[in-house]
């Protein structure tokens, strides 16, 4: 039945080539620009560590003045000042923990004739690669001793590695950087999460390539490297020691493995406050404690106009499925003489139904492969773009799949309306038309 | 000839007979308009910003960083570099400066305008420092509307020591800044605060942009303010070397300014930039979803249209027979066209109307959630005339078919 059902759709839409052409187009527009749209939202709005984010904490606490906090409504500071993060860090109360700023790094090659350039760094404390599970291709991370005892050493990415030693095993060697040697310790497999949760609010983007160096905190400081945002909340003395200046430049992050261990540091975190309070260090009590996600949602890492040409594009979409109805039921009403004569025939309502909802359903595929070739047009449109997200726009089998459930499901929302309107018709007035 | 006011009564009782396709096309109509009155006023709002004005002389201007410089030694490098730099071919100025407008690289802090302001006060006001050096004037060609720019001895004497603030007593700022610190008040004169350092102002400049912009704030935008700052005193802040010359020379004198300064400079990083392409980098994000808006409308405008013109053709298709009779009976060809014509024009009404409604509630949506400000009255009757003509537009087509029918169909069974 579907067989004959099949050949009477396709026979009919046939008939109207020029109509059959049109619908298809303006559906697969729609399709393809919702699924492009779609994509880059998927891609930005993604988790950048899927196995580890739920155990990933940012602590905020804020230490500027009383005056302008309003109870309850003013959000404690995205960055942290150096006594702080070391009391947290030194507090072991996470898994694991770390504090990390930016900062640009100049690498001097080797080869002769060779111009020194820049590269993005992290400086940051031991636990960083253990805590985000960045996975070394030869060697490993440092320990706390060597944060402490500000170990000239060194992690680079492997970009870096491939650029500098043609991606040799180069743990032990020694790289110059901003006119310092420090020996390779480790070096890291490509990894670059998406969004670069880390980087938020330290003063780097949000996507792109990851970082290419990554140095222990305390050594990089030593070699009077800054960082790349730093917001003060009191007069400043002296610039050029942070450490001690009323200016916060760190991100820090804790691994915490249960609902417990949260509850707990944040028991420990309000408690650390109410002290620097009593200390007279601090005047403002609030704290907060958000997971990855609830920290990228509340920093809005996806760029409002991507969530714009989402909702744009789904409002593209509602017209093209809007001007399918029509045509269809143009098209069906059209063949009212056609649909009696089935009636009259034997024809069940059903079958009739059946048969336009198939015809739906052939305008909806085609639809969606045209679609699926607009999205590939739009998506290749987008590497073509400045934006830092650029190269990554790219379909995934998952969004390949869901742009035929949304052609499909649009196309047969927009046939039920003629399906129902051709099976109601009554055949004899048609047939007498006739 | 004769006029007749039009009759609306057939048309409206032949569109109740077929409602749904009605509602559909005033449905479609609708949609469109909502959507291209939003999208059209969010294209207006990006061109605006990427033309955001600033008073310097952008398109002769050409910039050229040198970072990873040994701070202890730049008293004697910058002068070095940039007497090398005046000698480039074609270069009429070069001077140094902290920062550029649009570049990213911001230097920020806030002021007040009492002695006691300090730094968190909240009526402090945020402001972007540019720090610069002898001829910086007039490199980046600043329009000089009150007062003076700084004298040799101002610039010679500032200089960083360990506080965020450089030592000096005087700045020139944005006229926007001036206005923002002192509403209605002339600024010569006056001194900015922020303890315990103060700084007085011996002249205002017309409008500069920030390293960075505000664009749903335009007046925010401009509230920066000049130092003046020594080479020798600069620890490393003074990093964007700014030469200025005729613009067709712009990209030869970047392409030697890089070189000059990386032989020069062996250990630090050069890099050239004319300042035209700082401004379009500034704004490249913003100018292709401004394109990507544009197409959108294009492509939605044409589906709209294909829309209106299938269905109308279906229509015209069905009632053959009732035209036959109606050109029987005495109609003429102009009657049966604006027939068609006047049944698009109360569709589209129809549509516009709930359109226009739908524009305005997508506009608050968008308020509420994202950064959008209010979309001017305006733009709902241009939407709402945009979709008239389209509509009549697409109409014409078959309405010209349905015209063609003969009179004789009438005699015939279809």
């Amino acid at each position: 039945m579907f067989a004959y059902y099949l050949e009477l759709a396709l026979r009919s839409l046939k008939r109207n080539r020029v109509l059959t052409a049109l619908m298809v187009m303006a559906l697969a527009l729609g399709i393809g620009a919702t699924i492009t749209t779609l994509t880059v939202l998927r891609l930005l709005s993604g988790d950048p560590l899927p196995q580890k984010s739920a155990q990933l904490f940012y602590p905020q606490i804020d230490p500027n003045a009383k005056e302008g906090y309003i109870e309850g409504q003013t959000k404690p500071d995205q960055l942290m000042a150096y006594p702080d993060a070391m009391n947290l860090l030194q507090a072991h109360r996470g898994t694991h923990q770390a504090a990390m700023a930016l900062t640009q790094a100049k690498v001097m090659p080797k080869q002769v004739n060779a111009r020194p350039f820049f590269s993005d760094a992290v400086m940051t404390t031991a636990d960083f690669f253990a805590m985000f599970d960045a996975p070394f291709q030869y060697g490993g991370g440092w320990t706390a001793a060597d944060d402490d005892g500000r170990a000239q050493l060194v992690v680079i990415a492997g970009f870096l590695n491939d650029k500098l030693f043609a991606g040799a095993n180069s743990v032990g060697r020694v790289i110059r950087i901003n006119d310092h040697d420090l020996r390779i310790v480790g070096v890291l497999k490509p990894w670059a999460p998406q969004p670069r949760f880390y980087a938020q609010d330290l003063g780097g983007r949000s996507y792109g390539d990851g970082d290419a160096v990554f140095l222990p905190l305390q050594t990089a400081r030593a070699m009077e490297m800054g960082p790349q945002d730093t917001e003060c909340y009191a007069a400043v003395p002296d610039i050029r020691h942070l450490e001690t200046a009323p200016c916060e430049w760190l991100g820090v992050w804790v691994e915490l493995d249960s609902g417990a261990a949260v509850a707990d540091y944040k028991t420990f975190l309000d408690g650390y406050v109410k002290q620097q309070v009593a200390l007279g260090r601090f005047q403002r009590t609030e704290t907060s404690l958000l997971d990855l996600m609830g920290w990228l949602r509340q920093e809005q890492v996806v760029p409002d106009d991507v969530r714009l040409q989402a909702g744009l594009a789904f409002g593209f979409l509602l017209i093209c499925v809007v001007n399918t109805v029509g045509l269809l039921l143009a098209k069906c009403l059209r063949r009212s003489a056609e649909i009696g004569v089935r009636r009259a025939l034997g024809a069940t309502r059903r079958e009739i139904f059946t048969q336009f909802m198939v015809e739906a359903g052939i305008v909806g595929l085609a639809g969606g492969v045209l679609g699926l070739l607009f999205a590939e047009l739009g998506l290749l449109g987008i590497r073509h773009q400045p934006a830092e997200y650029a190269s990554l726009a790219h379909l995934d089998t998952w969004m390949f799949m869901f742009t035929f459930v949304v052609a499909l499901v649009a196309s047969l929302v927009a046939g039920i309306l003629p399906a129902w309107r051709a099976c109601v018709l009554a055949p004899a007035p048609q047939l007498k038309a006739a | 000839m004769e006029i007749r006011p039009i009759e609306f009564r057939p048309i409206l009782a032949s569109l109740r007979k077929h409602r749904i396709p009605a509602m559909l096309i005033v449905l479609e109509i609708a949609l469109a308009c909502a959507v291209l009155c939003n999208a059209v006023f969010m294209i207006s709002q990006r061109v605006n910003d990427i033309h955001l004005p600033s008073a310097i002389d952008e398109q002769g201007l050409v910039s050229a960083t040198l970072r990873g410089t040994d701070d202890k030694l730049v008293g004697s490098d910058i002068p070095r570099n940039l007497a090398a730099l005046r000698g480039i071919v074609g270069v009429q100025q070069a001077a140094i400066t902290s920062s550029l407008p649009l570049s990213h690289n911001n230097w920020g802090w806030s002021f007040g305008t009492s002695p006691d302001s300090a730094l968190a006060n909240r009526k402090n006001i945020n402001v972007s420092l540019y720090f610069i050096g002898e001829g910086g004037d007039k490199t980046l060609g600043l329009h000089m509307l009150q007062g003076r720019f700084f004298n040799a001895d101002e610039l010679a004497d500032s200089k960083f020591d360990t506080a965020p603030l450089p030592e000096t007593h005087v700045v020139v700022m944005t006229r926007s800044a001036a206005e923002n610190f002192w509403p209605g008040q002339a600024a010569l004169g006056k001194t900015i605060y922020s303890k315990p350092y103060y700084y007085t102002v011996v002249g205002v400049v017309d409008d500069v942009l920030r390293p960075n912009v505000y664009t749903q704030n335009t007046r925010k935008s401009y509230d920066a303010v000049y130092f003046p700052m020594s080479a020798a005193g600069s620890k490393g802040a003074l990093s964007y070397y700014i030469l200025r010359g005729a613009p067709q020379d712009r990209d030869r004198i970047m392409r030697e300014a890089e070189q000059k300064l990386a032989d020069l400079n062996p250990g630090a990083v050069a890099k050239g930039q004319t300042y035209a392409d700082i401004r379009e980098k500034y704004f490249a994000d913003m100018s292709s979803m401004a394109w990507m808006l544009v197409l959108v409308c294009v492509v939605m405008l044409a589906v709209t249209a294909f829309g209106i013109v299938g269905l109308t053709s279906f229509w015209v298709g069905q009632r053959r027979r009732q035209i036959g009779i109606r050109r029987a009976v005495g109609a003429t060809r102009g009657h049966i066209m604006q027939y068609f014509q006047t049944e698009n024009l109360l569709l589209t009404t129809a549509g516009v109307v709930v359109g226009m409604g739908l524009a305005f509630g997508i506009n608050i949506y968008l308020m509420q959630h994202y950064e959008m400000s209010r979309m001017p009255w305006y733009y709902l009757p241009g939407g709402a005339l945009a979709l008239w003509l389209l509509g009549q537009a697409s109409v014409f087509g078959p309405a010209q078919k349905a015209a063609s029918v003969p009179p004789v169909v009438a005699t015939r069974s279809v």
